[in-house]
């Protein structure tokens, strides 16, 4: 940053809250000057390790001959489960199932059993083959299919939400039918893969770059494998190159052994798998096979609704019990269900343990409410979209959640009825008719589908976070808070908050790398909650120096408190104005403490996990998604011609970042439910391991017309930051209405009487089948 | 033939500075040399497969004398094979004095980045391509970024900063195009017709003077890894940890580069790559123009060639299914040997080909089909750009005057060991009248041409089904109705 001169005279500062300011290292990302952790200059003698993975599915290991890969070259050292100092163990939820390397026993194919150290990484990659494994193979279950979600063995304990008695309900309801749906999990794909570089300091101390969006947990879980207190521990990361939920817990491993290796050899150790290892060895998104069945009347007012949840959870239970929780809490979306019965079943599975992802299950309930939603408009012969607004939540009545929360903030009304008024909804329903009536072979299909999005950790104690603000003696200013930056723009919009807070120059903020030795016990960058609790954390510690310079002014100019006013780049001091700087440095002369930490944690939420009641969300967040397709019926094959988006954020603090993670988010939405899908092959391995066949949207599938809205009359219900709201991923199942008008599409051959029932992600080969299955269903 | 002189360095410019590597080894990327022995650490590794584009920068090079700048995968692209060129990476683009470059100020101002992590591979893509196409349609712009892959934008912010680079500074103001002709006499300069040999025994790599010199190399080193675009061998090296020594790189080779067209048939040198090909053949086989623009990303068009697409013998290769459906022929030549083949022949089971020790493919040979035949190519992918192919159908019917089939080829990639001909549904077409009678019948036998797998791409169920449904495709098309047969993101040009 340039020395910087603050105008004295300005009316408004530059790069307040409501601002569109640019993401903070944006100069950085276009000239490739943004420091990554490979990027990193290494230190001398920088060791490299690779994982070496099994190549069983389930299994004891009978015989590890490690001795080629010791003998190769450039290769320091193998470490097996027994190199592990401390504890073998980085299960975050403490249930000890999850090993830093697997010992004797392997329960998913390409599981970590040892990890080769090297003086290069290709030496360390090369010799990671020459591993002679012997196994003796186990009865293996990869697919949930396959399994009794009421009988066969749980990762961790499930959820029930009840309301209402929704099996008399159901059976008392003039109409009703059951069904399930198969929900494909989700590669995160983050362009930076994992990697973590670990430097040993003097003691026991070790100080880690982790590419996580969970500093304190990969300090505890390193400081648990190592056997040594958390402060000798440092984690520091200053960006992500993308995490998506995948940075939250799955960098664990590769930073406890980058740090087992550094303290053995005195060196630096640096881990960064290959793609396809990373693809193989970390956690996805949760697939689900959804059981629902539903009781309504001949209008298609839904009466009562039982869902089971069930969810390949993979081999351990990482975060999989409030995953499969957040389905549950979203299984209603925007629906008022009169009495509810919904179950979760976190199965275990031979398969990779599977993770935190934008929307943590949240989007796979809101997927198995609109196929109910579907169920009944197609068993009553409506627009699914009159469904939809029918059953939608009250305003005053018919707003109690299936876990006994009052939807107080509820939007979706305007949000919907503005969205089907800008994109025409109505007309074009009829033009896609007319179309479909004279196409022989290409369909159309429209669906406008919205969302709901609750806001805050279901663990409440989460809902906390710190801030360490420092100014200095020129009044510039030094942030940090435990948030971390993965492409996001939180570290911006936090900036934001501190130079509104002061009334300087956002330039004057400067934004400083995530470290777990400025800022505690910190939360994991997730949820969404990013600006929500580190702005208010930040604001906190802003507002605490703020609040003694405005003493030490009122004191030493003899005026009272409220004459002491922050202007831009000024403060006013009864009649008289100083420069910012100027204050700080008599505040400093005159012995004020110039650093806060500030701390912040969200007021009113409970949430009662054995009875399924309480207040897990602070607020939710809403939107709703339009969208066309054309779908050739010979081949199953795609366009999406056009979607509208119409999405709330509150008072964006940010608008331009918001509506970036609000196309983004719609397209990665999108691509979940369309071309990404996770294929495993009869010995449970799992085949789409790298981009060349795990399909993530390219610019060619965006949406031929993509309009995307940010409504500018919401405002946050609750004292939020600034009145803003979550962004992070409510946005996400905006791409659902790309799954809902392909199932249009695809109904259109059956004269739309018939649910398609597609199942997600509805690749070309889905549509088709799914279209074949109406064929032979309107031949009979 | 006059003896050839030896050579034991590549020789290229790396931005503004003239490189010359004595020790190269045989499977070392671009990437890897870039981050790790010159510190340049702007440009990424986020698949190292060709896929992703992180890794993409500008490749300068002398397509018969003229100075072409192309994006490539560095993580895949040997350091070897860029004798004579000029890489171009994101270190080198600049602006006036401090400023971003404007392909750089456009992406900071429309939001373009988000995580960053991807960003200096699209800007290097944009960059090549507003060279070359300084107001780009927004179909040229998607087709410039099918090899880059974005996982926080949702890519409009992307393509809303490529349609306003001209706004920011003139392309042709450019500092690459300033240096344009200085550069140009450099790599001509560069050129000296020798051999280049470096390293021995199991780290070896060769660069031949010419095809020529291929021919002799090949004659000596019948065992050695020829490597022309390294789309397929840069994997067997990045993912595999394959040994590639000793490995020829014939890319860009004189000789074997040249596209030809004689009495109506088109010649193909095996080292012409998809990129340069496209432009003839889109031309005089229009309807291979929209099957190139879904063959990999720009980067892969750009490296990669049709003979390698042939040579390595893939079964879901998309270019032998059409040149087989027109009839095409294969050179193949050892020392001064040539002999020519029809290019279905040469593909003998899965993983075997007909080429012998020694031999390589020298040139494909397509007819361009006279009028009145009905030519049409169909590729199914689970995405639609920078996918690899599930199935791909290629159709060439001759109809008689009387309206019935005189003659038919229908060939497939992705349905069998190899591309394959349907021969018995060409049989239940031949001679009888072009309806849908006709092409229902016929659709019956595809169960007895092909029994493909299943696999991640698709089920062996929906190959079988959509193979069959795209003859019932091309039956449409050629009845010349306006109603849409296929979707497609544009409007047919």
């Amino acid at each position: 940053m340039t020395k910087h001169t603050p105008n004295l005279k300005a009316q408004k500062i530059s790069g307040g809250v409501a601002t569109d300011q640019r993401h903070d290292s944006a100069h950085k990302h276009v000239s490739g000057t943004a420091v990554y952790i490979d990027d990193m200059p290494e230190p001398a003698g920088t060791l490299h390790g690779c994982l070496g993975l099994c190549t069983a599915t389930h299994a004891t290991i009978t015989k590890m001959d490690l001795s080629a890969v010791r003998a190769a070259p450039g290769v320091v050292d193998v470490l097996t489960a027994k190199d592990v100092p401390g504890e073998n163990d980085i299960s975050p939820t403490g249930r000890h199932d999850e090993p830093v390397l697997a010992d004797g026993k392997v329960q998913f194919y390409g599981q970590p059993i040892f990890c080769v150290i090297a003086e290069t990484r290709e030496q360390a990659r090369r010799a990671t083959r020459l591993a002679k494994v012997e196994y003796k193979e186990l009865p293996f279950v990869t697919d949930i299919g396959d399994l009794d979600p009421r009988k066969d063995k749980l990762v961790t304990p499930p959820l029930t939400l009840k309301r209402g008695d929704a099996a008399a309900a159901i059976k008392a309801a003039p109409r009703r039918l059951k069904g399930q749906m198969r929900v494909g999990g989700q590669e995160h794909f983050y362009l930076e893969g994992h990697i973590a570089m670990a430097v040993p300091g003097e003691d026991e101390d070790v100080t880690i770059y982790s590419s996580t969006q969970h500093p304190s947990e990969v300090q505890h879980m390193v400081s648990h494998a190592l056997g040594v207190p958390s402060n000798a521990i440092t984690v520091e990361i200053r960006r992500m190159g993308g995490g998506f939920g995948g940075k939250e817990t799955q960098g664990n491993q590769f930073a406890a052994l980058a740090a087992i290796a550094a303290k053995k050899h005195h060196r630096a150790v640096k881990i960064r798998p290959d793609r396809d290892d990373d693809m193989i060895a970390t956690g996805k998104r949760h697939d689900f096979l959804v059981d629902y069945e539903v009781g309504f009347d001949d209008d298609g007012n839904i009466l009562g609704v039982d869902f089971m949840f069930a969810a390949r959870c993979g081999f351990s239970s990482d975060l999989s019990g409030p995953v499969t929780d957040r389905a549950l809490f979203h299984c209603d979306n925007t629906y008022f269900w009169p009495a509810v019965h919904a179950q979760s079943a976190p199965l275990y599975t031979n398969t990779v343990s599977n993770t935190a992802f934008r929307g943590f299950g949240g989007p796979q309930g809101m997927v198995g409410a609109e196929r109910v939603i579907d169920e009944v408009a197609f068993a009553v012969g409506k627009d699914p979209l009159e469904i939809r607004k029918q059953n939608f939540y009250g305003t005053s009545d018919r707003n109690i959640t299936p876990y006994h929360q009052t939807v107080e903030d509820n939007i979706i009304h305007r949000i919907v009825a503005e969205l089907e008024a800008s994109s025409d909804y109505t007309r074009r329903r009829r033009v896609i008719e007319a179309f479909n009536a004279n196409s022989r072979f290409i369909k159309r299909g429209l669906a406008l589908t919205p969302v709901k999005f609750g806001i805050s950790f279901t663990a409440t104690h989460y809902n906390q976070a710190g801030a360490l603000v420092h100014v200095y003696t020129d009044g510039s200013v030094h942030l940090n808070h435990g948030g971390t930056e993965m492409g996001q723009g939180l570290y911006l919009k936090v900036a934001q908050v501190v130079a509104e807070e002061f009334q300087i120059d956002l330039d004057q903020v400067k934004i400083t790398a995530t470290t777990t030795g400025k800022v505690p016990n910190t939360s994991a960058t997730a949820a969404s909650s990013g600006s929500d609790l580190n702005g208010m954390a930040a604001q906190n510690g802003a507002r605490q120096i703020k609040d003694r310079l405005t003493d030490f002014a009122a004191e030493k100019y003899q005026v009272p408190r409220d004459q002491v006013v922050f202007l831009p780049n000024r403060v006013r001091i009864g009649n008289q104005e100083i420069a910012f700087a100027d204050l700080v440095k008599q505040a400093y002369m005159a012995r004020i403490q110039l650093s806060a930490a500030g701390f912040y944690k969200t007021p009113k939420i409970h949430w009662n996990r054995d009875k399924g009641q309480g207040r897990p969300f602070y607020y939710f967040a809403y939107g709703a998604s339009c969208s066309e397709v054309s779908v050739d019926t010979l081949t199953g094959e795609y366009v999406v011609e056009r979607t509208d988006i119409l999405h709330e954020t509150g008072r964006s603090l940010n608008r331009a970042i918001d509506l970036g993670q609000i196309e983004g988010g719609f397209i990665q939405g999108m691509g979940w439910l369309t071309t990404e899908e996770l294929w495993w092959d009869g010995k449970g391995r799992l085949r789409t391991h790298a981009p060349s066949t795990y399909k993530i949207p390219l610019a060619s599938d965006r949406p031929k017309i993509f309009n995307v809205t940010l409504a500018d009359w919401p405002e946050a219900s609750e004292p939020t930051v600034h009145r803003s709201k979550a962004v992070g991923e409510p946005p996400f199942p905006l791409g659902m209405s790309v799954l809902h008008a392909l199932s249009d599409a695809a109904a259109s051959v059956a004269d739309h009487k018939v649910c398609p029932r597609l199942d997600a992600p509805a690749t070309p080969e889905r549509v088709l089948m799914a279209i074949e299955r109406l064929r032979a269903k309107t031949r009979v | 033939m006059a003896k050839l002189k030896t050579r034991n360095e590549i020789r290229f410019i790396l931005n503004g500075e003239d490189i010359a590597l004595t020790t190269v080894a045989p499977e070392e990327t671009l990437l890897d040399w870039l981050r790790l022995n010159r510190s340049l650490r702007g440009t990424k590794e986020g698949c190292a497969e060709g896929d992703c584009g992180a890794c993409t920068v500008l490749v300068g090079r002398l397509s018969a004398g003229r100075l072409v700048y192309e994006s490539v995968n560095a993580c895949i692209r040997f350091l070897g094979s860029l004798d004579g060129t000029h890489v171009v990476t994101v270190e080198h683009l600049r602006g006036d004095g401090e400023k971003l470059h404007p392909v750089q100020q456009a992406m900071v101002d429309f939001h373009g980045s988000q995580c960053g992590f991807c960003t200096p591979g699209f800007v290097m893509s944009l960059y090549a391509l507003w060279m070359r196409s300084p107001e780009p349609s927004d179909a040229a712009i998607e087709k410039a970024l099918q090899g880059n892959l974005c996982r926080c934008t949702g890519y409009d912010a992307i393509v809303r900063a490529a349609r306003a680079i001209s706004s920011y500074g003139k392309a042709a103001k450019d500092p690459l195009a300033a240096e344009r002709k200085a550069i140009t006499a450099k790599l001509a300069a560069m050129k000296d017709d020798s051999r280049v040999e470096i390293g021995s025994g199991k780290q070896r790599l060769i660069v031949p003077a010419n095809a020529d010199d291929l021919a002799s190399v090949l004659d000596k080193e019948p065992g050695a890894t020829i490597v022309a675009g390294s789309t397929d061998v840069g994997l067997w090296v990045t993912k595999h940890m394959r040994d590639i020594s000793p490995v020829i790189f014939i890319g860009n080779l004189d000789g074997l580069c040249t596209i030809s067209e004689n009495k109506g048939v088109i010649s193909i040198g095996a080292g012409v790559t998809y990129s340069d090909a496209f432009s003839i053949l889109a031309k005089r086989i229009p309807t291979l123009g929209p099957l190139f623009d879904r063959i990999g990303g720009e980067q892969v068009r750009n490296m990669g060639t049709i003979g390698g697409n042939i040579a390595n013998g893939s079964p879901i290769g998309d270019t032998p299914p059409p040149l087989i459906a027109l009839g095409a022929q294969l050179t193949l030549r050892r020392g001064k040997k040539r002999r020519t083949i029809p290019l279905e022949d040469f593909f003998i089971a899965y993983g075997k080909q007909d080429r012998q020790p020694g031999e390589f493919v020298e040139a494909v040979h397509v007819s361009v089909p006279a009028k009145g035949k009905k030519f049409a190519v169909y590729k199914i992918t689970k995405r639609r750009d920078e996918d690899i192919t599930a199935a791909l159908g290629a159709f060439y019917l001759t109809l008689a005057k009387d309206g019935t089939v005189a003659d038919v080829r229908i060939a497939y990639g992705g349905m069998a060991a190899t591309p394959k001909r349907a021969f018995g549904v060409e049989k239940a077409l031949l001679g009888k009248p072009w309806t849908e009678a006709t092409v229902e019948t016929a659709m019956a036998e595809y169960a007895k041409d092909f029994t493909p797998l299943t696999d991640m791409r698709a089920s062996a169920e929906y190959r079988a089904l959509a193979a069959k449904n795209l003859l019932l495709r091309f039956f449409v098309e050629t009845t010349g109705t306006k109603a849409p047969f296929q979707v497609s993101r544009y409007e047919a040009a």
